[in-house]
């Protein structure tokens, strides 16, 4: 069982890595590469659950009778360029924040929006 | 036996990201954690798919991290609390999709239930009703063909968005500023200079290989377009943002990037103007198989139109905003020193 | 023919894993950032071309072979321009070589007239 479902419990430990990443690390970068984290890893699961002992790539050939499913192949090609766009959008975001507050960690920009808030709620007093 | 050696690899790497605190060498891992995955797509058998992730995750995410680390500083302060929540909660989740996939078929068995609906259908019929040997492009361009374009748009709207939040108003003065600043640094980039004005035209014919040949190989529209578009970003980097503007335009490439998405949605209005469904390429040509390979050329060459384009808008956007971040730097430097 | 065939390519096939191996210890064992990059530089070209070469000898079909022989001659192009650029890059940002004193004089000596600063581990 173990050599059977090796490759599932990999790929839940690098799901969890991938969203420990994004959970525990202040730095908006490193939470970017734990989000492509995740993603790489639910694409092994998809390749992998598409395998089939004894096939061969999803390429007709006139000597080969058996193969690999080739619909994960095209669900996952997609979703690896919408995971590079994703990406791409999210760092133009972290450069506009970077030029915004001077700093791309969560605790700095937390507590310069709480300064900002403060400041708006005392001149909204006077 | 060779997977689970990549498998540990990835794991060994995942681990590593989570320790280290220099963001280069972060955004290095990150290509090798690109690489190591499109290795292990290949001894899983999805060659289409290992050359979009090597193509992409190891070439473009990893230069695009990097971009942005030259922009935003290089370091990540350490955290002072201890994260035990964060890991509790990991703990948890990890631990119930553990015992979720108890449950599932083991790797590799030829009769999960994956396998005996649809994709015996693509294998055994492809050949016939559609005629080309690669069954992922012809499942992607053809069986389907509607999600194929949303994908298309999805990047489109990527494109669009980062050129809404990064685009510069550029003012003529600045551009010869800095073209002098280029000439005289060419004498100390010779070596490199040399072998990649050799190696560009080769890697922009094999981009069009991969885009013409995804029909009887690995290939397609997504992976010339991206291997297009960093032939381009390699110039870039080695001659400057203003001598491959004078090369290439910035309108140019956004008409290209809208000309590929209308050249996909027309192929499916065509289709259905010549009395077929949306996206049906039987009717547009005389015989079904033509029609076939008629629709699936016009709509990868959309595809590697829209990508390539969108791949080199979001590198031009963001090297021109670092230009301008590093002028104003400069700037600022100077009027340090006068005061 | 065939006998020498595997044994031949074998023996490529084997120097290639072994030069790419011994890249592995060097960057691992030696002191300085140039001699680092000097073994990965010089063993991961002549490495890779080894395997290649000894995969060229199994080749049936032409085709294959004529793609083999393309990437073995990119590779000998792009990897010792690689390294090229890394000493380069690290020298344009003052990264001094560890050397004998004498030939330490002469490379601050060096690195002076330029006008780079020096002292950056």
């Amino acid at each position: 069982m173990l050599m059977g479902l090796f490759n599932h419990w990999i790929v839940v430990v690098l799901m969890m890595i991938g969203l420990y990443i994004m959970i525990a690390h202040g730095n908006l970068i490193k939470k970017i590469v734990g989000l492509a984290i995740f993603q790489t890893s639910v694409f092994i699961f998809y390749i992998s659950i598409a395998k089939v002992d004894g096939g061969t790539a999803p390429v007709l050939a006139d000597n080969f009778s058996q193969y690999s499913n080739p619909l994960p192949h095209v669900l996952i090609l997609t979703a690896i360029v919408v995971g590079i766009a994703t990406t791409a959008l999210a760092l133009s975001l972290v450069v506009r924040i970077k030029e915004a507050y001077g700093s791309i960690e969560e605790e700095e920009i937390q507590k310069q929006d709480n300064q900002i808030q403060s400041e708006q709620e005392v001149g909204g007093q006077t | 036996m060779i997977n689970i050696v990549l498998l540990t690899l990835l794991v060994v790497v995942a681990i590593a990201i989570i320790r280290m605190k220099d963001l280069f060498a972060v955004a290095m891992l990150s290509g090798i954690y690109g690489l190591l995955s499109a290795s292990f797509f290949v001894v899983m058998d999805a060659v289409d798919v290992a050359f979009t992730e090597a193509a992409v995750g190891a070439g473009i995410s990893t230069l695009l991290l990097l971009v942005v680390i030259s922009m935003t500083g290089r370091s990540e302060n350490s955290t002072r609390h201890k994260p035990l929540l964060a890991l509790l909660i990991v703990a948890i989740t990890g631990g119930l999709l553990i015992y979720g996939t108890l449950d599932m078929p083991y790797f590799g068995a030829a009769d999960a239930p994956i396998h005996s609906h649809v994709a015996p259908r693509y294998i055994n019929d492809s050949m016939q009703e559609i005629g080309i040997p690669n069954i992922v492009t012809s499942v992607l361009a053809s069986y389907r063909a509607f999600d194929t374009f949303g994908e298309v748009v999805v990047i489109f709207t990527a494109g669009i968005g980062v050129l809404a939040l990064l685009s510069v108003v550029r003012r003529p003065e600045d551009s010869d500023n800095i073209a002098s600043i280029n000439d005289s640094m060419h004498e100390q980039h010779l070596v490199v200079r040399i072998v990649t004005k050799m190696l560009i035209p080769f890697i922009l014919l094999f981009a069009l290989y991969v885009q013409f040949h995804g029909d009887y190989g690995p290939g397609g529209g997504f992976q010339a377009g991206v291997i297009f578009a960093s032939a381009i970003i390699l110039y870039v980097m080695l001659f400057g943002l203003n001598t491959a503007r004078k090369v290439i335009n910035q309108t140019f490439i956004q008409l290209i990037a809208a000309t590929g998405v209308l050249l996909y949605g027309c192929v499916g209005i065509a289709s259905l103007l010549n009395g077929g469904n949306f996206f049906d390429y039987n009717v547009l040509a005389n015989d079904p198989i033509a029609g076939q390979h008629l629709g699936i050329l016009l709509i990868e060459w959309g595809v590697g139109c829209t990508v390539a384009s969108v791949m080199l808008i979001i590198f031009f956007s963001f090297a021109a905003r670092r230009e301008v971040q590093q002028k104003n730097e400069n700037q600022h430097d100077k009027n340090q020193e006068l005061l | 023919m065939d006998i020498v065939i595997n044994i031949s390519s074998g023996l490529c096939l084997f120097t290639g894993s072994f030069l790419c191996i011994s890249g592995g210890i060097g960057i691992l064992r030696f002191p300085d950032f140039y001699t680092r990059m000097h073994a990965v530089g010089v063993t991961d070209t002549l490495g890779a071309g080894m395997i290649l070469i000894g995969l060229m000898m199994h080749s049936t079909d032409f085709l294959v072979l004529a793609k083999l022989v393309m990437i073995l001659l990119l590779t000998l192009l792009i990897s010792p321009t690689t390294s090229h650029v890394l000493a380069k890059a690290a020298l344009h940002n003052g990264l001094v070589p560890e050397l004998t004193p004498d030939a330490l004089d002469q490379t601050s000596l060096d690195l002076k007239k330029k006008g780079k600063t020096s002292s950056n581990p």
